[in-house]
């Protein structure tokens, strides 16, 4: 079949689906497509860090071989897609963005949401950049180079997941997936103007991929669409008995949710915390939502800022405890600023730790009573568009605050209780900015319906960066 | 305010208890960051809390 993959960095993951399970286009054109777009764009996104060609080529002409067989494809036929590189892909070391672990031996097998993606069949290309053991939120790496927002390449997709940020928003594939463990989903989305899937913690499987907070882990996709993102959301849920969280919930699929849009959804904003420290377009980006969702009733979180810094220590300590002894034995191979934040992170008495760990059982309760009225809380995903690459700081409320420690605010005292966000985002001029749409545990239905119903009125979408 | 003597004379002996390698040249950055946290974990300390309260380790959504 002649390939007929011309504008692929465009194209919709459903979109592919639909094309390669009908025979309108083969999944070796698609890949060919992907491949080459990788190719061309990479080299100034610096998103992929390994391409998977061979394998991705020849999981294509097994698809192609079995839809010629009369075989029923899967709902992600054909849809390439890359991860970050702390998950593990057969034959890679898992590198999770640092210089220590390329050390390590090569995976033995692929990380179980990758062999969900291509049970259902999405096509592995290849490996993503990222901020060094996901302990970042500016997307870049000392060792790897920063990744590149494809709005503006000179700016930062935001991290840790940088390069998911950067190949999804990019067009180099319409899928990738990351990790989530105070931002590193909602962030880069945000920045780069793309779709971001938080879920629930202990809804996807972390198993096989490289930890950074056990307490706050999260993995989960990145895409340029609401359809994408339920997709692929929906295939890759299942309990685990690998990952110690993982949930025995049976599968809630949330794809054929879609329609249902916000039919009876009880909608508020979030006031206090959440219209401080911001630039004007994070509360402008809000605003765009709130008007587009006709909400009028406020509500407000209580005592945000302890749960954040709680959040922050609790980071701190468990990323030391896990990084203990590669500090003592390869200090100088760390990215300096982690390797400073982790020595200072083991230093912090244990007491101060349990404390914070006390308080996000308080803080937890009294968020989900707010969940008796209200189905889902809109909120700013980032307090500014992205800041140029290597910026140190900013000024939020008329603070100088850095930037890499600070770009998270808004989005870490939510996954510090683990409920699922849907960042959408806002193609706000001259950059892109994400809101996020929060709801009660495992209610990412609800979270999809909401960002689809404003994807289908247009009030959000996935601009097309000027790169392309 | 943290005496900045005292903190890092703690830091130094903390690293030397936990076996980290400290070079002087990272102690600026050591000690910023560990006054942030420490700060950060203030703010979690004032909050009163009843004595019966547990502690969420790992968190059951």
């Amino acid at each position: 079949m002649a390939p007929d993959m011309n504008g692929f960095e465009n194209k919709k993951g459903f979109e592919i689906a639909k094309a390669v399970s009908i025979g309108e286009v083969s999944a070796l054109s698609v890949v060919e497509a992907a491949l080459a777009v990788i190719e061309m764009r990479n080299q100034t996104l610096n998103a992929f860090t390994d391409v998977t060609a061979e394998r991705a080529v020849a999981r294509a002409r097994a698809l192609d071989a079995d839809r010629a067989a009369g075989k029923m494809l899967g709902p992600l036929a054909g849809i390439p897609f890359a991860v970050k590189n702390l998950f593990d892909v057969e034959g890679l070391p898992t590198r999770a963005g640092s210089k220590i672990n390329r050390n390590r031996p090569p995976a033995k097998h692929d990380q179980p949401l990758i062999e969900k993606l291509e049970s259902a069949g999405a096509i592995l290309v290849g490996a993503l950049n990222m901020g060094e053991y996901a302990y970042d939120f500016t997307g870049e790496n000392v060792h790897d180079g920063p990744s590149r927002n494809p709005h503006e390449v000179s700016r930062m997709t935001g991290g840790s997941s940088g390069g998911s940020g950067a190949a999804v928003a990019g067009g180099l594939v319409p899928l990738a997936l990351g990790s989530d463990t105070n931002g590193s989903i909602r962030v880069p989305a945000s920045l780069c103007g793309i779709f971001g899937l938080k879920p629930t913690y202990g809804r996807l499987s972390r198993a096989r991929s490289f930890p950074f907070v056990g307490s706050f882990d999260h993995l989960g996709p990145f895409a340029r669409c609401t359809r994408d993102l339920a997709l692929a959301y929906d295939a890759m849920q299942g309990h685990d008995p690998e990952d110690p969280v993982s949930t025995a919930r049976p599968l809630e699929a949330a794809f054929p949710q879609l329609p249902r849009g916000l039919d009876g959804l009880r909608v508020a904003v979030a006031g206090g915390y959440f219209r401080k420290q911001g630039f004007p377009e994070a509360y402008q980006a809000v605003e765009h939502v709130t008007k587009a969702l006709n909400i009028s009733r406020e509500v407000e979180l209580p005592e945000v800022y302890r749960a954040r810094a709680a959040a922050y220590v609790i980071t701190a300590t468990e990323g030391a405890a896990l990084h203990l002894d590669h500090l003592r034995e390869r200090p100088s191979d760390f990215d300096p600023a982690v390797r400073d934040r982790l020595i200072a992170g083991a230093m912090i008495p244990a007491s101060l730790v349990v404390k914070a760990q006390k308080f996000r059982r308080w803080y937890r309760e009294q968020v989900l009573s707010l969940f008796k009225d209200v189905d889902a809380i809109i909120a700013p995903a980032t307090p500014c568009t992205a800041p140029s690459i290597g910026q140190q700081t900013f000024t939020l409320d008329g603070v100088e605050m850095p930037v890499r420690a600070n770009l998270g605010i808004y989005t870490q005292p939510i996954s510090f209780i683990g409920l699922p966000v849907v960042a959408v985002p806002v193609p706000l001029q001259p950059l892109p900015i994400a809101v996020q749409i929060i709801a009660a545990p495992w209610r990412e239905d609800i979270a999809l319906r909401i960002a689809h119903a404003l994807e289908e009125q247009g009030t959000v979408s996935a601009s097309r960066p000027s790169f392309n | 305010m943290i005496d900045v003597t005292a903190l890092d004379d703690w830091i130094i002996r903390s690293a030397a208890l936990l076996n980290l390698p400290l070079d002087p040249a990272w102690l600026p950055a050591v000690r910023q960051n560990v006054e942030v946290t420490l700060r950060l974990a203030a703010q979690v300390d004032e909050f009163a809390l009843p004595d019966e309260a547990e502690p969420a380790p790992v968190y059951g959504a």
